[in-house]
């Protein structure tokens, strides 16, 4: 599990454990049944609060991203994956909403970034396609 | 591990107050360090800090106010303070003539809970020459040995002034290491005082900040930032910079600003709005955006660039 804290980000660091998480459930990086790291050990990795850790951890099991199992550590829930649609669309928002920001400043109108975006798209589409004859 | 306020705080300050000549050093400061968190102490050269960690230490004597550390006076009760704390000083001052060796045991002779294991364990892990002499080692050396016989007797308390300043990356890796692993541990309470606030925000519970001798805020460092409040903004007409509620420092020129202001985003938010402003970005402040707001405060033109 590879996780990638900023400190200067305005997201308390508890959530950005927590994005980040479930970003990588849904993203089939981490698995139902997966073990998660020790508070302590992910603290030391991270160089962060283990009182930060222990407050993300608590939060995802409340959400059913994970579960504790009583004196074996916290494994990634098999509730099947925790992430809904609603959620997944707050992640892309969030992108969606820097790429505005950005085309803001830079003069663009929507319908700019919108033919960007689709020529983007085309484009990685066709890469994709090249890669694997 | 918990953040959950126990019966005694580990350091108790209450309307503590000291001058040097004319200068008022600290201005009624009054602050609580439950035990089990981690506690950043923040403000510029000269605000403060290093005499409010002399008087946790009981090497400064408060003018007016109390001090109290465990319960304890530690002007009156030397011994059974400086014995729960673990010091590592702005200068390092440790004997240049020693070798690592000398100092290891020279400071155990101090502590009886000296544990001798840990410590050869902290020097291997530290890479720390027990033949070489104090005065040879190079900045980053010392701060690791300084903070060897500050936590060799694991104590309850480590008091860490101005710990990563002048540090290589390396070095500083070990002292935030050193700090999250001693919160980790059996839920012992660190004190730090730094200028680097990307670290004061990776590794602080609590958060405070002397300006001038004075505590400006003490707070968890998540409900400071959630208070906080940053936004980018566009107005119709040129000029005069936008007043919103709460604004501590506005910065930009002619349509664009950019304001930090003491209010949660979304009601900050909401003002923008209201005064016809348009809002191009919204975000929670870094504690450094928030510092420099609340140290040099009001209104400026940034240069045409």
């Amino acid at each position: 599990m590879k996780l990638h804290i900023n400190p200067k980000d305005g997201t308390p660091l508890y959530r950005q454990v927590i994005e980040q998480v479930k970003y990588l459930v849904a993203a089939g990086r981490l698995r139902p049944g997966d073990e998660m790291p020790t508070v302590r050990g992910l603290a030391q990795e991270l160089l962060i609060n283990p009182n930060t850790v222990a407050r993300a951890y608590r939060e995802l099991e409340q959400a059913g991203v994970v579960c504790t199992r009583q004196g074996s550590g916290t494994y990634i829930s098999d509730k099947g994956t925790p992430l809904s649609q609603e959620e997944c669309r707050r992640i892309l928002g969030v992108r969606a909403d820097a790429l505005l920001s950005d085309a803001h400043h830079l003069a663009f109108s929507l319908e700019e970034v919108l033919e960007l975006v689709r020529a983007r798209y085309q484009a990685l589409e066709s890469q994709h396609k090249e890669k694997k004859p | 591990m918990t953040t959950a306020p126990t019966a005694e705080p580990v350091v108790l300050l209450q309307e503590v107050s000291r001058q040097f000549r004319r200068k008022q050093a600290l201005d009624s400061v009054t602050l609580t360090i439950p035990a089990g968190v981690v506690y950043g102490l923040v403000g510029e050269n000269g605000a403060g800090k290093t005499t409010l960690l002399r008087h946790i230490l009981g090497s400064l004597r408060a003018q007016s106010g109390t001090v109290r550390v465990f319960g304890m006076d530690p002007v009156a009760e030397p011994v059974s303070t400086l014995s729960r704390i673990g010091y590592l000083s702005e200068d390092r001052d440790m004997p240049g003539w020693m070798r690592v060796r000398e100092l290891m045991r020279y400071t155990q002779a101090f502590y009886p809970d000296w544990d001798e294991a840990y410590a050869e364990s902290l020097r291997e892990q530290f890479l720390l020459d027990p033949e070489s002499k104090i005065k040879t080692l190079s900045r980053g050396e010392r701060a690791k040995c300084g903070l060897l016989v500050a936590l060799a007797y694991r104590p309850p308390l480590l008091l860490l002034d101005e710990p990563s300043s002048g540090l290589d990356p390396s070095a500083r890796r070990d002292i935030l290491e050193a700090i999250v692993r001693t919160v980790a541990d059996e839920g012992r309470t660190v004190l730090f005082s730094s200028h680097l606030l990307e670290e004061v925000e990776r590794v602080a519970d609590i958060v405070a900040m002397m300006h001038r001798g004075k505590l400006v805020f003490e707070d968890h460092l998540d409900t400071i930032k959630a208070r906080h409040g940053r936004l980018l903004v566009a107005r119709e007409q040129e000029d005069p910079p936008p007043e919103l509620p709460g604004q501590l420092w506005a910065s930009g020129r002619g349509r664009a600003w950019t304001v930090i202001c003491e209010r949660p985003l979304d009601a900050l938010q909401e003002a923008a709005a209201a005064q016809g402003l348009t809002v191009l970005e919204a975000d929670v402040p870094a504690l450094e955006d928030i510092f420099l707001a609340r140290v040099s405060p009001g209104t400026r033109k940034a240069p045409v660039s």
